[in-house]
């Protein structure tokens, strides 16, 4: 009977090198090419990057953490695209850093939820969910009615454009602040999500 | 020399940006499916004669409870051995190996494609079978009104309610009161194209809303204001313009979607504050369209569930 198990097993160094690489081959195989491939790198076609309200509004969704209730990602099943649209496409998310696919959905998914309701549905939503919804369960977030703070708005695009290569002219980001100028929460978030998902349109 | 191979036609050679990564998982894919095996090998070499003593590892408890150094079970280890053909089987047929599309050149896009030509040639036979239908005829067939009250509740509810009885600024669809019109074309263009309606901002003063606003509720008798608040009410009513889309009796108009002023259906509410708020600042209530994403068929039958609703009553 072999005792070769033995080497590994009572040589507790060599076992950490060879679970190291043994756990790692999964991720490198898995994960790393998707960052090189041309369907995760190309933009759809069509598809711009966020206006600077577009970008305080998605700021805003991160921070009161949306993404932890609704995801952004409809899969490519009957049951989705029925409800929902077009399924996800990897190219629409280029200019999301990070992406807000999520993983859980208590709300429903946002990814095409651009255009289904009117602006002042999701004004009146946001501010108290069951004013529209009785049913609902999410929370509302009242103190978007207050004015918009983004000091950093035109660093924040800078930076977009500097290090991710958001194609952003000179002039949007200069006239970022003042786009903001006088827009509350609400408008900036409901800019952001009737932008959501409608590069690419679902015709039947 | 492989350039051939990853420009045949088993290969996507379009899916990565060079032809480094396709190496970067097919090398380490089968050299981990070759490691296996030899590890498997290198453990199982030589397993003990079956009248051979096998020795302790030297560890015992309880006096006499000692652990051996067997062999793994045979079964057990052919499980290992099937998991490898398995892998190997799966990486022919699958795609895995880089852009190798598979011997079935199986996607997730063609698996959602055959699933929605199975539904569609389940289901489009049935939507057809009603599409011919006028609607007026159509809401008397329970079934055809049953599948439009189902696709209300996917697709509608979330504005209407799931009682189709609306809230603030968002129309209840049970009443006998429609902003555009209740003949079936209307409601199904409604559905189709969307709604926009346009109450402006017209700019009045303090003292002209103060005004207006009794007198638009006393057109319904939901006010009795004095006199003098009529006249001029009714004064302003006109040079203000408001005559132009809800009329000089303040009926309203449905081809402008301009709301019936002597009813006492109040979409944004029927109280004075409510009143002098439309005044001051307009509305602008809208209806999206809903013609791309459902298709003809269902907006058929969604609009049978909705005319059935004020008409069936």
């Amino acid at each position: 009977m072999s005792n070769g198990h033995e080497k590994v097993e009572k040589n507790i160094g060599l076992m950490i090198v060879l679970i190291t690489i043994l756990v790692s081959v999964g991720g490198l195989v898995q994960i790393v090419p998707l960052f090189f491939m041309n369907s995760t790198t190309q933009p759809v076609e069509g598809l711009k990057p966020y206006s600077a309200l577009q970008l305080a509004g998605r700021d805003i969704y991160v921070s009161e953490g949306c993404y932890l209730c609704h995801s952004q990602m409809i899969r490519p099943f009957r049951a989705e695209t029925e409800r929902y649209g077009h399924y996800s496409v990897a190219g629409e998310f280029i200019y999301d850093h990070p992406f807000q696919w999520g993983s859980k959905r208590t709300g429903p998914d946002l990814h095409r939820v651009g255009g289904r309701y009117s602006d002042e549905w999701h004004r009146a939503h946001l501010i108290n969910p069951r004013a529209v919804v009785p049913e609902s369960v999410m929370p509302g977030y009242p103190w978007l009615q207050e004015p918009l703070n983004e000091p950093l708005i035109e660093k924040k695009m800078r930076l977009l454009k500097d290090v991710y290569g958001h194609p952003y002219t000179e002039e949007e980001i200069q006239g970022a602040a003042k786009a903001l100028e006088g827009k509350t929460g609400l408008d900036a978030m409901i800019a952001y999500l009737q932008n959501l998902g409608t590069t690419i349109k679902t015709v039947r | 020399m492989f350039d051939s191979l990853f420009n045949s036609h088993w290969f996507d050679n379009q899916m990565f940006t060079s032809q480094f990564w396709e190496w970067f998982i097919i090398i380490p894919t089968l050299g981990g499916i070759a490691g296996c095996l030899f590890l498997i090998i290198w453990m199982s070499g030589n397993r003990p004669k079956s009248n051979e003593k096998i020795e302790t590892m030297g560890h015992v408890w309880d006096e006499n409870l000692e652990e051996l150094n067997n062999p793994l079970p045979m079964w057990w280890l052919q499980m290992f051995h099937i998991t490898l053909i398995f892998g190997i089987f799966y990486l022919i047929v699958y795609p895995g190996l880089g852009s190798y599309k598979g011997l079935w050149e199986s996607t997730e896009v063609k698996t959602y494609e055959q699933e929605m030509k199975a539904a569609k040639t389940k289901y489009d036979p049935i939507y057809e079978k009603y599409q011919e239908t006028a609607i007026e005829e159509l809401a008397k067939d329970k079934t055809a009104v049953e599948i439009g009250q189902r696709l209300f509740a996917t697709y509608c509810t979330v504005c209407h309610g799931s009682d189709a009885r609306g809230v603030k600024g968002f129309p209840n669809l049970t009443d006998d009161d429609w902003l555009w019109g209740n003949d079936s074309k209307a409601i199904e263009t409604s559905i189709m194209k969307g709604r926009q309606g346009a109450m402006p901002n017209l700019n009045l003063s303090e003292d002209e809303i103060n005004t207006l606003a009794p007198y638009v509720l006393s057109l319904s008798g939901s006010a009795s204001p004095s006199a003098e608040v009529i006249t001029k009410g009714k004064e302003l009513f006109t040079t203000k313009t408001c005559v132009a889309c809800h009329g000089p009796e303040g009926k309203g108009t449905q081809a402008m979607g301009a709301p019936n002023l002597t009813d006492k259906t109040w979409l944004y509410g029927g109280t004075e504050a409510d009143i002098k708020l439309t005044l001051a600042k307009g509305r602008q209530g809208k209806m999206p369209a809903h013609g791309d994403f459902l298709g003809k068929a269902k907006v058929h039958l969604l609009a049978t569930y909705i005319y059935s609703l004020s008409v069936n009553k």
